[in-house]
């Protein structure tokens, strides 16, 4: 034992010797843990749950999503709620991976000074979202949200949505060319009842059509946030879900 | 002409960063680039200002390449605490936010903005400037050789501070991936790959000419992490940009993949950032500072190889019961039991070289520092398993037990552990007999300790309880709370968390107060350490 021991040391020695060696062992050693935990689930079929319901983000939504993401609300608020029973009774069905196909990137959060969000979608008004993203204290006195009233101030940038479908598309989500064409119109279109809004509830469908910052002639980023909002966790068909099937 | 050519590539970046200010696709960009440039606007001129016109062979001018490059070694110290104070005030002022929520000043200092301010200030500024100054002090004196590529260790500093203020300043603007330790967007990523590839030629570049057969221990460590964190980097920036011009890009990966590769990311952040580099800075100081050879070769060599290979199966645990396959979960709460021994060995190790030496803990507060040190490198490597594990991890998750978790290694294992070797390196970088003062020392380390305990067990309380509020039934099986009064619930914790900070806050402001005074050249008349009074001084004969 005592002599193995020794052999071996003796041998590490060599390593210690030579930098070449130092360095390409310790890279080997460091990739092995990612390659098995990481690269499977890229090839594992049931990785992702078999769902109906799912689809892109619309382009009014992907953008609220993108100030989401630049507000840093991910700080305080999750979107992953787990299975269990005080979870499932507060905030819905536990989260599925399935719902977050499309997250370029996730948004599960990793700290609740806030209520999770993955199903917040359509459990308040656009009135209530907008007096509490203005004021969170004017609605629920003991909050501890930052304010977000500029948002209601801040026009959107039409020019570029499609750009952002197309760089979507790059990297996995099926943005079809009639998407990325009529992404300015969606925009447009989800944010305004008095426009003709068939077509994009075709495209993308589920998709709540209002007009959500109360002002009717501004496409702002208040418009674009509270629309995100109001989508979590409402595509995915729960009665149609079978879970045995899906077991991990 | 020395430094002409400096001055201009510096001016040559400025003229880009103008350009891509004029042509930026958005806002956020365009305001970005007008910072970046003039930061090297301003930079192009203080280097003009030293170019000189002397004949080339002028003798001052010549680096003396015999001896050891310490200038950017005393720069990087300097860094190191000036980002420190920067970002633990940020820390402080987030903590308050969360306490006093009309601290919040829409749109720029919102919490959401300021918090990976205040994570990447601390994490990667002062810690990173704390491994880099380090790094390039153990590895000349360990290797007996100067640092390798000339001015490359130069542009690894500067080039590493422009990385910091570009991030920090996108944060503010809203420039972020959204990655947690890892927000800047792809333009100041593939910044940070040029200065950290730099960074491993620098330091590989002095091992490979060195003089000393014998690699030491701690180069081992600071080797492991610079190469892991580049591949950690990069992996986890893989990213499509909305144009060549604009501030935003989508991840490569999506959702469950992209869940993980974040996590395999940070975790490992925590493992090689905060954990493997900080041991190389363990290694040398702390035996240097005992006086002592390190205990134990063998334990040194099975606890780097374990740690490192275990590390970095660790990430899972951060999602546990999410919709991440419950396999992975298992391989990560397995591999984070087991990482707790090579941990172990680390703090066996380190602690272990004071044996025969513990009695300089009673007169040397350097030395009680690095102790400490490892004592909270102890304590959280043991927290951080328990809570890996997933009946555990059902509780502590989404709280604040996970904040005071980070805290302790942060405040208690990095800080202090940093803070020792700036007393230990300070005296010896500006050529000064001692320090101000060990007794303003001794101060630092009282009230950095009592701000982690109140800090930590604050937390500790705080997360414990909003865990068992959220999932409390009553006998009707109700749920006994609603959200929102879990939240009021925490607020004079948020308070108390706020005033610990302050404590450590104040606790290194002691420590810039003394150093500064050092480099002056400034000796305090004190008592020395251990000694209630001054010894009566010798009787003077009578005249």
């Amino acid at each position: 034992m005592a002599n193995t021991t020794n052999k071996i040391l003796d041998w590490h020695g060599n390593i210690e010797r030579n930098v070449t060696l130092l360095l390409v062992l310790s890279l080997l050693v460091v990739t092995i843990g990612g390659i098995v935990e990481i690269a499977p689930l890229f090839w594992l079929e049931n990785t992702i749950e078999k769902v109906k319901g799912m689809r892109p983000y619309s382009p009014l939504e992907l953008v609220g999503r993108n100030i989401y993401v630049r507000e840093g609300c991910y700080a305080c608020h999750s979107q992953m709620i787990r299975p269990f029973r005080d979870e499932v009774e507060r905030y819905g069905h536990y989260s599925l991976a399935a719902e977050s196909m499309y997250d370029h990137p996730f948004q599960w959060g990793s700290k609740r000074t806030g209520p999770d969000l993955a199903r917040v979608g359509g459990r308040y008004s656009n009135d209530w979202h907008i007096q509490h993203l203005k004021n969170p204290r004017d609605v629920v006195p003991e909050s501890i949200m930052p304010p977000y009233a500029f948002l209601a101030d801040s026009d959107l940038d039409v020019k570029t949505i499609s750009d952002h479908l197309v760089a979507n598309r790059r990297v996995g989500v099926p943005y079809t060319d009639e998407m990325i064409k009529n992404a300015a119109t969606d925009m447009a279109a989800q944010a305004n009842p008095d426009l003709d809004g068939a077509a994009l509830t075709a495209r993308y469908p589920k998709a709540v059509i209002a007009n959500f910052d109360g002002s009717a002639n501004r496409l702002t980023e208040m418009d674009a946030l509270i629309a995100y909002l109001q989508m979590l966790g409402t595509l995915v068909d729960y009665s149609a879900y079978e879970p045995e099937k899906n077991e991990r | 002409m020395k430094g002409a050519t400096t001055a201009s590539a510096v001016g040559f970046a400025a003229f880009l960063a103008l350009m891509a200010a004029a042509v930026g696709q958005d806002a956020a960009f365009r305001a970005h680039f007008w910072i970046i440039f003039v930061v090297l606007l301003v930079g192009t001129i203080l280097l003009m200002r030293r170019v000189s016109f002397e004949p080339a062979n002028s003798g001052p001018l010549q680096a003396d390449l015999t001896v050891y490059m310490d200038g950017v070694v005393r720069y990087g110290i300097i860094a190191t605490l000036f980002w420190g104070a920067a970002g633990m005030l940020i820390g402080v002022i987030i903590a308050s936010q969360l306490a006093w929520p009309d601290l919040n000043f829409q749109p720029w200092f919102n919490f959401g903005r300021l918090r990976p301010v205040h994570t990447s200030a601390v994490v990667f500024a002062f810690g990173g400037n704390a491994l880099m100054a380090t790094s390039f002090y153990v590895v000349q004196r360990t290797t007996r050789a100067r640092l390798w590529g000339g001015d490359l260790a130069w542009f690894v500093f500067w080039g590493y501070q422009l990385f910091i203020l570009m991030a920090a300043t996108g944060y503010l603007l809203g420039i972020t991936e959204s990655r947690e330790y890892a927000e800047p967007e792809w333009y100041v990523d593939i910044w940070l790959t040029i200065v950290w590839v730099a960074y491993l030629i620098v330091f590989l570049g002095t091992l490979v000419k060195r003089k000393e057969p014998h690699i030491y221990v701690a180069n081992w460590f600071y080797l492991s992490f610079i190469i892991t964190v580049a591949m950690l980097h990069i992996v986890n920036n893989l990213s499509m940009p909305v144009s060549l011009f604009g501030s935003k890009s989508y991840s490569a990966f999506s959702g469950v993949q992209d869940a993980l590769t974040q996590w395999w990311y940070g975790h490992n952040a925590v493992g090689f950032f905060l954990t493997a580099g900080f041991l190389g800075m363990m290694y040398y100081f702390v035996p240097k500072q005992a006086n002592r050879p390190v205990y134990s070769y063998r334990l040194s060599i099975i606890h780097f190889w374990a740690l490192i290979f275990m590390y970095i199966w660790a990430g899972p645990h951060h999602l546990h019961y999410t919709a991440l396959p419950d396999w992975a979960q298992t391989l990560g709460m397995v591999f984070s039991v087991m990482l707790w021994m090579p941990s172990w060995g680390g703090m066996i190790n380190g602690l272990m070289t004071l044996s025969g030496a513990w009695d300089k803990l009673r007169t040397d507060p350097i030395l009680r520092m690095l102790v400490m040190s490892l004592a909270f490198y102890g304590m959280s490597t043991f927290e951080g398993p328990l809570m890996a594990i997933k009946a555990v991890n059902s509780l502590s998750h989404y709280t604040d037990w996970t904040i005071g978790h980070v805290h302790s290694g942060a405040l208690g294992w990095v800080g202090l552990v940093s803070f020792g070797a700036i007393y230990f390196l300070v005296p010896k970088l500006w050529n000064r007999p001692q320090l101000y003062s060990l007794r303003l020392v001794n101060w630092h380390f009282w009230l950095a300790t009592l701000g982690i305990v109140i800090y930590a067990s604050v937390m500790w309380v705080s997360g414990i309880m909003q865990g068992l509020m959220w999932r409390e039934y009553d006998d009707q099986g109700f749920l006994v709370y609603s959200f929102v009064e879990t939240t009021a619930a925490m607020h004079p914790y948020y308070i108390m968390r706020a005033f610990g900070g302050l404590l450590y806050l104040s606790g290194l402001l002691v420590m810039i107060f003394n150093v500064w005074k050092t480099i002056r050249g400034d000796v305090r008349a004190e008592i020395p350490m251990g000694f209630e009074k001054i010894a009566s001084p010798p009787l003077q004969p009578a005249e």
